[in-house]
């Protein structure tokens, strides 16, 4: 069944968008990614123009983190306090972001910017986690109830200290606030929720326990994600209702089946799994940057190049 | 049907007579096409009849040429090259006014029925078509770009070419149809009709056709353009009140 967008102005098969989205939605339930830097690149492969997916893809992210988060609370793994507090550094970051993507544009190139910034960041995240949860499978093997390394150093003589009591963390607020503002940032310029830059970093550099991490990321993803719909639905135009819909439709129902499932996972396998996505998008991406592309050529919306 | 339909049309226009001051009498389909939800494309039939002169059958064969074109916009083409190991977008064109779509449809092949001199002075292809308005230019390989524009859309199916799938019986009556792709722009559409003999225009026709949205679509457009701070506002409510009402169901089916 084919659907006219109205304002990507394409027809696409509705079941092909339902199908997306719900598995999209899984990935986002289980793991706690917006999975947006899965399908922004999906939707570009189908046709839908860039502009509008990237901007569609943040209504759509905003759908299928509140279904998952609302799981998340049931079990009171989210923690609200830290969430708040990333939050702050995420909005000033995705503003920031947005600043940085209109100059970049104007110099050309931004296609490029954007690649380059997946592969680096898929690249260098997806490794080190799956080194790291390596290390920690074979670990947990040997029953050893390790505690994680406490890091004494720059991070806990920071001032503003306040205590997270769901992550059981008493660390300085300028952590989470720098890391707010740095995936904040990220998160606009590759549009995306930044959620697979945001767990790690909740992980190995704030310390917090993996499970409460997945809901924390998805509820402070609602409100960045939310206010960048806002930012693209009035300055751009792009976003596209009935796009976000089917995808949507698709994600809610899959984001509480990834919920699920991650459940029933243990940490560490989350983690390798998360990990090998991530490294497999990296892959594909620089891929394409480096093999010899069928058509040299590519049409654009004169203006913007 | 649709032909037995036009056929009869056809028929009647034919006998209707001496129309009018024109050579061509023309008959279209539908004259507007209007975009739905579930809008997947849409086929024009375009049928007419040819008002002879006296010297009509002994002068030579007659072709007729139909073209229709979308609105023009202006279009970047960019060239990839490698840099550093990767490939790169190093050089852009701006065509200044390309059709989004464009469709030729022929009695025969295009070069026997057009030639150059025609093609260049009416803009029949597409090629004449985007040169006619692109700024002399500033790099030698400008024929590069537009071959490409030309090659990228061809194989989206965006531009026709349709040699041979113009009927013409008797020297009299024509048909043709063209089908038009699911991504169409809105706009006035333009439809050519061009009477050739011996590669030369005899005579020329032309009539618009309207694409416009319709329904949902138009409402959901509209309201993206003119009042884009309540649409953002009602995209984020049905994003937030799917994501509630997935966890809520889930809850349920779970007890």
């Amino acid at each position: 069944m084919y659907i006219y967008l109205p304002i990507a102005e394409v027809s696409v098969n509705a079941f092909l968008l339902l199908g997306l989205g719900g598995m999209v939605g899984i990935l986002s339930g289980m793991f706690g990614v917006g999975g947006g830097f899965l399908m922004t690149p999906l939707l570009f492969f189908i046709g839908i123009p860039p502009a509008v997916a990237v901007a569609t893809e943040a209504n759509q992210i905003v759908a299928s983190s509140f279904s998952g988060v609302l799981a998340h609370v049931k079990r009171k793994t989210v923690d609200f306090k830290m969430g708040g507090v990333l939050l702050i550094g995420g909005l000033v970051g995705a503003a920031l972001g947005v600043v940085v993507f209109n100059y970049l544009k104007n110099l050309g190139q931004v296609d490029l910017l954007v690649k380059l910034c997946y592969v680096l960041f898929l690249g260098v995240v997806g490794s080190l986690m799956f080194a790291e949860s390596l290390r920690a499978l074979r670990k947990s093997k040997q029953v050893t109830v390790a505690k994680p390394r406490k890091k004494r150093g720059l991070v806990h003589a920071l001032p503003f200290k306040m205590r997270f009591r769901v992550s059981g963390l008493y660390i300085s607020i300028i952590p989470p606030i720098v890391v707010g503002v740095a995936v904040g940032v990220l998160a606009a310029i590759m549009g995306v929720g930044g959620g697979f830059v945001m767990v790690p970093a909740m992980i190995y550099l704030l310390g917090m326990p993996t499970k409460v991490v997945v809901g924390t990321s998805l509820f402070q993803i609602i409100f960045v994600t939310a206010f960048t719909t806002m930012l693209h639905a009035t300055t751009n135009y792009t976003v596209d209702m009935v796009l976000a819909v089917l995808l949507l439709i698709g994600g809610v129902i899959g984001a509480q089946f990834g919920t699920m499932i991650g459940a029933k996972l243990k940490a560490e396998q989350l983690r390798i799994l998360l990990a090998l996505m991530v490294l497999l998008v990296c892959v594909k991406l620089a891929f394409d940057l480096i093999v010899e592309p069928s058509e040299l050529f590519s049409l654009g919306v004169a203006g913007g190049h | 049907m649709q032909g037995f339909f036009a056929r009869v049309l056809l028929l009647l226009l034919a006998l209707a007579g001496p129309v009018s001051a024109q050579d061509i009498v023309l008959g279209m389909s539908k004259n507007e096409i209007g975009i739905t939800a579930f809008f997947n494309g849409s086929e024009i039939l375009i049928f007419g009849a040819l008002k002879h002169e006296t010297e009509a059958s002994s002068a030579g064969d007659l072709d007729v040429v139909v073209t229709i074109a979308s609105p023009r916009d202006p279009v970047t083409v960019r060239r990839k090259d490698k840099r550093l190991g990767i490939w790169v977008n190093v050089e852009a064109f701006d065509v200044d006014l390309a059709p989004s779509f464009y469709a030729v449809a022929t009695t025969g092949p295009f070069d026997q029925v057009v030639s150059e001199a025609s093609d260049l002075w009416h803009q029949i292809s597409v090629r004449q078509l985007i040169r006619a308005v692109t700024v002399p230019p500033s790099t030698n390989n400008k024929d590069q770009f537009t071959e490409a524009l030309v090659r990228v859309r061809e194989e989206q199916g965006l531009y026709q070419m349709l040699p041979g799938s113009v009927q013409l019986q008797e020297q009299t009556l024509f048909s043709t149809s063209v089908s038009l792709p699911s991504n169409l722009v809105e706009g006035a559409y333009l439809a050519r009709i061009f009477l050739m003999r011996d590669g030369e225009v005899v005579s020329q026709y032309q009539t618009s056709i309207d694409v416009q949205k319709v329904g949902i679509e138009r409402w959901l457009y509209n309201l993206a353009h003119e009042r884009p701070f309540v649409y953002g506002l009602l995209s984020l409510a049905i994003a937030i009140f799917s994501g509630w009402a997935a966890a809520a169901a889930f809850r349920l089916l779970r007890g």
